[in-house]
């Protein structure tokens, strides 16, 4: 839905500048970009991840100031954040939050997309930037939570690093090596500390690039809706995202802030492990070594899978097969309000990851591996077999044939479902 | 907000949460897993820095420092508190010279004098706490191979362990979360200093350690360091071992946070003013949509 320029520059200034570099022509084409009037709360979580990208850096940033890459240094300096560093429990706490928070957001989104078909063409390469994102995303949280240098930071890294190591079961001395490489020693220590400093730094710069493209190919697409119905006629159909919009996701923002700021202010260690804040101690491993909620599903996979290198394989296909995902869907149909078997499969699937999730932290036994197997076959099988199959199979509703029809007859038309605005969170 | 109200609220919400778990957590087989082999469910236990209007009891605190004082710091360190900070308001508060003339009591390594050696002084208030031993090596040969742990953070370093069924998981997970159950840590600190008891007929302990019914594998190495009347206190209250147990780890509580007190009262403004926000925010968003068809 690449719209056309409306901006007219209006002083000499302005045109001189215009025909140079056309920076107010761009965000003045950003702000009355055509967005479809019936998207629901749901498609606020983009500026929400927009705000929590922002304010991750920003507290990053200050933290950074205190912080100390240094395996004798790390932990203490953490600790005078918190004590000595004039409000450097705030910034602290609302950077760990913040992970957590920005995990939820996206977790929300993805799950959006997945719902209302919004990874099918024309947004395949939208959607893939999208897994990309979530996949840098991961990897930053995986290496700022080791900065701690907590018991449970040293473990994760140590449990983690060590994944690569079931390489040397495909080609002998290649996964020892590579561990070796990553850590820049024989053991987890101080060379590691500071690789993962320095990463977890960059990283988030690249988030910012890839959101960039994100954000770009959006807008050569179009945002999807909840009818899945492309948008027909601009007019009638869409608003400007200028004042509809920013003030829809503005409120979207605060209501999300007050979850955020309950959690920093009132349980700021609630999503975190108390284990970390036990400094780190090569000799003494944790009896539980769990990760952050947010990695919990993963986790699970990983340890489904009887043999080493398959549940690393498993663990990291997880997150690859989600790449594939437009290709997987065989269906014509986007919204799954309009898809009747798809919905079931779709809440199955959401149940899988929660449940994957609360089997990643509880302690192994055979009915926990045994659960963990099943819905880690379910997970799969929801992109590799659901997707395809209910596609083809499924006689989907009938879909209204346009969006202005779900709001145009609003009031004898129950079938709008997709249409109705949900509730605030 | 005065404590009362916020009480009353964080009960009432408690109990209807509490209500809409008891008809998931009525199915759990052993229904009290407190007497099941060897698990002891650590009771939560009313502290004053719990809650949305939190704060640490100044009294209190001062009886946990003495506890401390008499105690803990003949083999514990708080290496993360500063000797300033027991003056700083929201905290014990006590006098500086009373602080300064405790600080004396240790000797720091500042620089070096004319001769090239380390030239020692007593602690200053900015001093980081000196602890009883040099090192962990010195403080192992000293206490039979054993480590005891520093305390500055240990009631954020440790949780309790809950025996919660499956399904009773995500009401469990909304309770702590809506009733803000940060003291797991203080939980604990308080049931493993009153834990100490008579270890089951069929328990194998070791020579040198005592049975504690809350520590993980119940052989601790530290033997029972409070008793009734172990601590004579200077204001009168009854120096039992649970009170001592609450006043110490209440004191804990507040080293290894003692920003707790300005983060709720600052948290209490934020979410006021967000809700605020969102409120005109909705307002805003209804206004400009009012004319629109969607």
């Amino acid at each position: 839905m690449s719209h056309a320029s409306s901006y007219e520059p209006k002083t000499s200034v302005t045109r001189w500048l215009d025909a140079r570099l056309p920076i107010v022509r761009f965000i003045a084409d950003f702000m009355v970009f055509p967005t479809p009037r019936n998207l629901n709360y749901l498609w606020t979580f983009g500026a929400i991840l927009a705000f929590m990208l922002i304010a991750q850096i920003v507290t990053g940033v200050i933290l950074a100031m205190h912080f100390a890459p240094n395996t004798a240094l790390a932990f203490d300096s953490v600790e005078k954040i918190m004590r000595d560093v004039n409000y450097g429990w705030l910034m602290r706490y609302a950077h760990a939050v913040g992970a957590s928070m920005f995990f939820l957001a996206v977790y929300i989104h993805m799950f959006r997309g997945i719902y209302y078909g919004s990874y099918k063409a024309p947004r395949e390469v939208l959607w893939m930037i999208g897994v990309a994102i979530f996949l840098v995303m991961m990897a930053t949280a995986f290496m700022g939570y080791s900065l701690i240098w907590g018991q449970m930071s040293f473990w994760a890294v140590t449990v983690i690093t060590n994944l690569f190591s079931s390489l040397d079961t495909l080609y002998s001395g290649l996964g020892t090596t590579l561990v070796q490489w990553i850590w820049g020693g024989f053991s987890v220590d101080n060379a590691t500390l500071n690789r993962l400093f320095s990463l977890h730094y960059l990283l988030p710069f690249v988030l910012v690039g890839l959101v960039v493209l994100h954000v770009w190919a959006l807008h050569v697409v179009g945002s999807n809706n909840p009818t899945g119905v492309e948008v027909k006629n601009v007019e009638k159909e869409t608003l400007p995202f200028y004042a509809y919009f920013t003030t829809k996701d503005l409120f979207a923002l605060a209501a999300f802030g007050v979850i955020f700021a309950y959690f920093v202010f009132f349980t700021p260690n609630y999503l975190g492990d108390a284990v970390n804040y036990v400094p780190a101690n090569p000799l003494l491993t944790p009896p539980h070594i769990v990760p952050e909620w947010y990695f919990l599903p993963f986790y699970a996979i990983l340890r489904a899978v009887p043999s080493k290198l398959g549940g690393v394989l498993a663990m990291f296909g997880a997150i690859v097969v989600l790449f594939f995902v437009p290709w997987l869907d065989t269906s014509r149909v986007r919204s799954a309000s309009y898809r009747p078997m798809f919905r079931w499969f779709f809440w199955a699937f959401v149940f899988s990851c929660l449940a994957l999730g609360y089997l990643g932290a509880a302690p192994v036994t055979e009915t926990s591996t045994m659960a963990s197997q099943f819905f880690t076959f379910y997970y799969f099988a929801f992109f590799l077999i659901v997707m395809p199959v209910v596609g083809i199979y499924e006689t989907p509703k009938p879909q209204p044939d346009s969006i202005a029809d779900t709001f145009t007859h609003k009031s004898d038309d129950g079938s709008g479902r997709g249409a109705r605005p949900v509730a605030a969170e | 907000m005065t404590t009362m109200t916020s009480s009353l609220v964080r009960r009432s919400l408690g109990a209807f949460v509490i209500g809409s778990v008891l008809s998931a957590t009525a199915f759990s087989a052993p229904a009290s897993a407190s007497e099941t082999a060897g698990h002891y469910e650590v009771p939560r236990l009313e502290w004053t820095f719990g809650g949305l209007s939190g704060y640490f009891d100044k009294q209190q605190l001062r009886r946990g420092f003495k506890v401390y004082q008499t105690v803990c710091q003949a083999c514990h360190n708080l290496a993360h508190l500063s000797y300033r900070n027991l003056t700083q308001p929201g905290g014990p508060e006590l006098p500086k010279e009373e602080v300064e003339a405790y600080a004396a009591q240790k000797q720091v390594a500042d620089g070096f004098n004319d001769a090239g050696e380390v030239n020692m002084r007593p602690a200053k208030l900015a001093d980081l706490f000196v602890g009883p031993f040099k090192n962990d090596k010195e403080a192992a040969a000293a206490l039979n191979g054993s480590v005891p742990p520093d305390l500055s953070l240990i009631t954020k370093a440790r949780s309790i362990e809950r025996n919660i069924e499956w399904y009773a998981f995500p009401f469990i997970m909304l309770k702590d979360i809506l009733t803000q159950y940060q003291e797991q840590g203080a939980d604990y600190t308080h049931a493993l200093l009153t834990g100490y008891t008579d270890p089951p007929a069929d328990f194998n302990l070791l020579p040198g350690l005592s049975y504690n019914r809350v520590f993980p594998g119940h052989q601790i190495g530290m033997p029972q360091p409070l008793s009734d009347g172990m601590v004579e206190y200077d204001d009168g209250t009854p120096s039992t071992l649970d009170q001592q147990a609450k006043d110490v780890t209440a004191f804990l509580a507040w080293a290894a946070e003692p920003s707790l007190v300005e983060r709720k009262k600052l948290g209490a403004w934020v979410l006021i003013y967000l809700i605020i926000l969102a409120g005109l925010l909705y307002a805003s968003k209804k206004l400009i949509w009012r004319n629109v068809k969607h």
